[in-house]
């Protein structure tokens, strides 16, 4: 594989990445938005291949195998189950409707691409000029975080923020140590667990996931 | 040769050995070649979601048809209107003809290629849309000033989307002179399969859907007061000038895929007026087209129309994904 095609791929899977963070501002359908994490995970997985292939470094590669493992297979499948017990549940009120969220999102696309130009300057290459697109994901996730209601749409958020950090680890230093990165992707699939276990008990209790119901306390 | 020399030879006309002659005879080819082509394409997205449906349905020349028996009918005005309800469909098949006549279709380098911006194109076919949009107003009829508004709310979501995606083309091309993008894209093969170009590629079908009056966002065979857009705006027209209104929208939904076409796939475009270039930059230019055709006819097979509040969701959706190219072309220039 040439230079050039590599720095093709890496372009590539790096604008997935952004994409799929745009694409859950985008769908309301939470099974929809649980198969666009998956996509991600596995471009985010694609990426670190690609680099680990560019730099001949074992440890990335192992990084890409537990990421694919993680963030493509395992937490998509858990979310996934959550969402099933749950059939026909939608999005359906935001607090911040759908139009207006993707216009925010291309205004955190270009805060991004504005306040990275430093971070890119420390070493410029043609692969650490890519860290803007993780750190739109980063902001897109937390714009998730704070403006979705359902606890599967807010996990999902979480999710996109880790997969921005990932992203810009991955594109800035060429790569994590094979202990953060462990450490890292166990905590999220902690996140996860305990995530399946609070919406389970919730909807056994009040019959719906929604948090934004559960600020008033109740007897 | 450098994106900008490109563009400087084709503002002086020095971009192809042809001479003015040829660059004419090619832009008045193109012009018959979306006249005809438009309608024909029409014609094979009917057929296709007949096929689809599993009907047999109208042959594909069903337009053309159509237009001539319009043509042979009576003209008929409404009582209470002015001439804007009848200089309407005349602005739009002129401006719609113009811009045909400048893009680059057929040959990268037609008549007056230097002025084909981006810019220009793009509020050719705005001016189309407004002359609509006055016609439908004018013979104070509730159903086309119905039509009209939601058109333009459309139109109004959709024109950014689109300048914003060829934003992120002219940002790769350092041109935003359409035949310059062309020309550039021909010289790099490689930029085809670029993120930023999938991205504004996915934007620009939403917005040709958008602009062309195709389902998700309005169904061009309903007949359902409630639910129409483009046909409320025309239901005045009658005769020759409804056969022209037809005509217009046929040869700008001609244009348009022309455009998606040749801007993100340019191959076998004519790079010089020779007689064999154009034919052979002709078929391809159909052939392309076709192709977007079908792709277009299987999306709306497969959709349901979407309620009017929710186009919104689909163009500005469309809107973020041509920011994004733009961010993409940026960074990894």
């Amino acid at each position: 594989m040439s230079a050039g095609t590599e720095l093709d791929l890496v372009e590539l899977t790096a604008g997935v990445v952004l994409a799929c963070a745009v694409v859950t501002l985008w769908r309301r359908d939470l099974r929809a938005l649980v198969a666009v994490l998956a996509l991600q995970g596995v471009a985010l997985a694609a990426l670190a291949a690609v680099l680990a292939l560019h730099t001949g470094d074992v440890g990335l590669g192992v990084v890409a195998g537990v990421v694919l493992l993680a963030k493509g297979l395992v937490i998509p499948n858990l979310l996934a189950r959550v969402v099933r017990r749950d059939p026909g549940s939608r999005e359906t009120t935001p607090l911040v409707n759908v139009p207006a969220s993707l216009v925010a999102a291309a205004g955190l696309v270009i805060v991004a691409y504005l306040s990275a130009g430093r971070l890119t300057s420390l070493f410029p290459s043609p692969v650490t000029r890519l860290a803007p697109l993780g750190l739109a994901t980063v902001l897109v996730g937390f714009f998730v975080l704070v403006t979705r209601r359902k606890a599967v749409s807010q996990i999902v958020g979480l999710l996109l923020v880790d997969n921005g950090v990932a992203l810009v680890a991955f594109l800035l230093t060429a790569g994590v140590p094979l202990l953060v990165e462990l450490g890292a992707s166990f905590d999220v699939l902690l996140v996860v667990v305990v995530l399946q276990v609070l919406a389970t008990s919730m909807r056994a209790r009040f019959g719906h996931v929604d948090l934004d119901q559960l600020r008033e306390l109740h007897d | 040769m450098s994106p900008a020399a490109i563009t400087a030879a084709l503002v002086t006309g020095t971009a192809t050995p042809t001479g003015l002659g040829p660059r004419i005879a090619a832009s008045i080819l193109q012009v018959a070649a979306v006249a005809v082509g438009g309608p024909l394409l029409v014609g094979l997205m009917a057929k296709i979601r007949a096929r689809a449906e599993g009907r047999i349905g109208a042959p594909i020349s069903q337009p053309l048809r159509d237009l001539r028996k319009l043509v042979r009918k009576e003209r008929i005005h409404a009582e209470h209107a002015s001439a804007v309800l009848t200089l309407a469909p005349l602005v739009l098949v002129a401006s719609a003809a113009v811009a045909v006549a400048i893009s680059p279709l057929v040959i990268t380098a037609p008549v007056l290629a230097g002025g084909a911006d981006a810019f220009v194109v793009v509020y050719l076919l705005l001016m189309g849309s407004v002359a609509l949009a006055l016609g439908g107003l004018d013979p104070g009829t509730a159903f086309g000033g119905m039509g009209s508004s939601r058109a333009m709310t459309i139109g109004a979501l959709a024109e950014p989307a689109l300048l914003v995606s060829i934003l992120a083309l002219s940002i790769q091309a350092e041109t935003s002179n359409l035949p310059g993008i062309v020309t550039a894209t021909l010289a790099h093969p490689g930029w085809m399969a670029n993120p930023e170009r999938l991205l504004a590629l996915v934007a620009v079908v939403v917005v040709v859907i958008a602009e062309t009056g195709r389902i998700p966002v309005d169904n061009p065979s309903t007949h359902l007061e409630l639910t129409m857009i483009h046909e409320a705006m025309v239901l005045e027209h009658a005769g020759p000038d409804l056969g022209l209104v037809t005509l217009g929208e046929a040869m700008r939904l001609g244009l348009l895929f022309g455009l998606v076409a040749n801007l993100f796939f340019p191959w076998g475009i004519a790079t010089n007026a020779s007689l064999p270039h154009l034919a052979l930059g002709v078929g391809v230019l159909g052939a392309k087209a076709a192709a977007i055709a079908l792709v277009i006819a299987l999306i709306e097979v497969s959709t349901a129309k979407l309620r009017l509040f929710r186009v919104p969701e689909l163009l500005s959706g469309a809107f973020v994904l041509a920011v994004l190219a733009v961010m993409t072309g940026l960074v990894t220039r």
